[in-house]
């Protein structure tokens, strides 16, 4: 199951910025909002992403609940060699995503 | 006569009263523009914080609440020596103040980031960067919303 949808350029040439884009399925529940009965929906969101370009992080976003529902991130890097980007999401009850994805650099 | 006028006021203003805390009650902890205050503060300890180098872009009038593009930049050459190290995002009426906080370093190249937001009414939203010099900029944004988000969401 594709939950998490990851674009990053294939190729890319030493030293280029290249954009990230990053979009995760999740309800993203604020914990604010209940139901008819007057029941609170409990929260359920991603509260942290990180990304690491060939295991040192790069990028790191603490979420709140004012993030839409499947939260999606982009952000930039400077393509510094060929490697191994890897996406994680945790969360609220245990929510954990890791993603990776490779770029070739010339 | 004055005596009953006097009693009938009394219950009025105990009414109004007892409305307003059930109000604040059915409210679980509203952002305010102090509580962003607040929150802001946390975030900067008693630094200044300089207006400009951040830019929002966010639409002025919002019909869906529960996704709203948020762009943030800041003129930065991103350097080791000069670079944007931290972006931290506030609302002022959400039900609570924070929205995202992010770490960047040099190796981010630009100093850009995307992401979409929740807003629960019409309100300003406010940018701060945190440069490898210590110093933060800031920059605010008014969003008017139609379609709120959050609070109104009953199932």
């Amino acid at each position: 199951m594709a939950r998490a949808l990851i674009n990053v350029p294939r190729k890319a040439k030493r030293g280029d910025i290249i954009e990230i884009k990053t979009l995760i399925s999740h309800v993203m529940e604020t914990g604010y909002r209940t139901t008819q009965t007057g029941q609170v929906i409990p929260r359920d969101i991603i509260t942290l992403f990180t990304c690491d370009y060939d295991g040192e992080e790069i990028f790191r976003a603490e979420l709140h609940p004012a993030i839409s529902a499947n939260p999606f991130i982009t952000f930039h890097t400077v393509a510094t060699a060929s490697g191994t980007l890897t996406f994680r999401w945790t969360g609220d009850n245990g929510y954990s995503v890791t993603e990776t994805a490779t770029i070739a650099v010339e | 006569m004055r005596g009953t006028n006097a009693t009938r006021r009394d219950l009025l203003a105990g009414a109004g009263a007892l409305a307003g805390v059930a109000l604040l009650a059915v409210r679980p902890g509203e952002a305010t523009p102090a509580s962003m205050r607040e929150a802001i503060r946390k975030v900067v300890g008693g630094a200044d914080i300089g207006k400009g180098r951040v830019t929002i872009e966010i639409p002025a009038l919002v019909e869906n609440g529960n996704v709203v593009p948020l762009t943030v930049s800041v003129d930065s050459p991103m350097t080791a020596q000069e670079h944007v190290k931290a972006i931290h995002v506030f609302n002022e009426k959400n039900p609570q103040p924070n929205v995202i906080g992010i770490k960047l370093g040099p190796r981010a190249g630009k100093a850009m980031v995307s992401t979409r937001i929740r807003l629960a009414d019409a309100q300003n939203v406010v940018a701060i960067a945190e440069l490898s010099d210590g110093s933060f900029w800031s920059a605010s944004a008014y969003v008017l919303v139609t379609l709120a988000a959050c609070l109104e969401g009953n199932l």
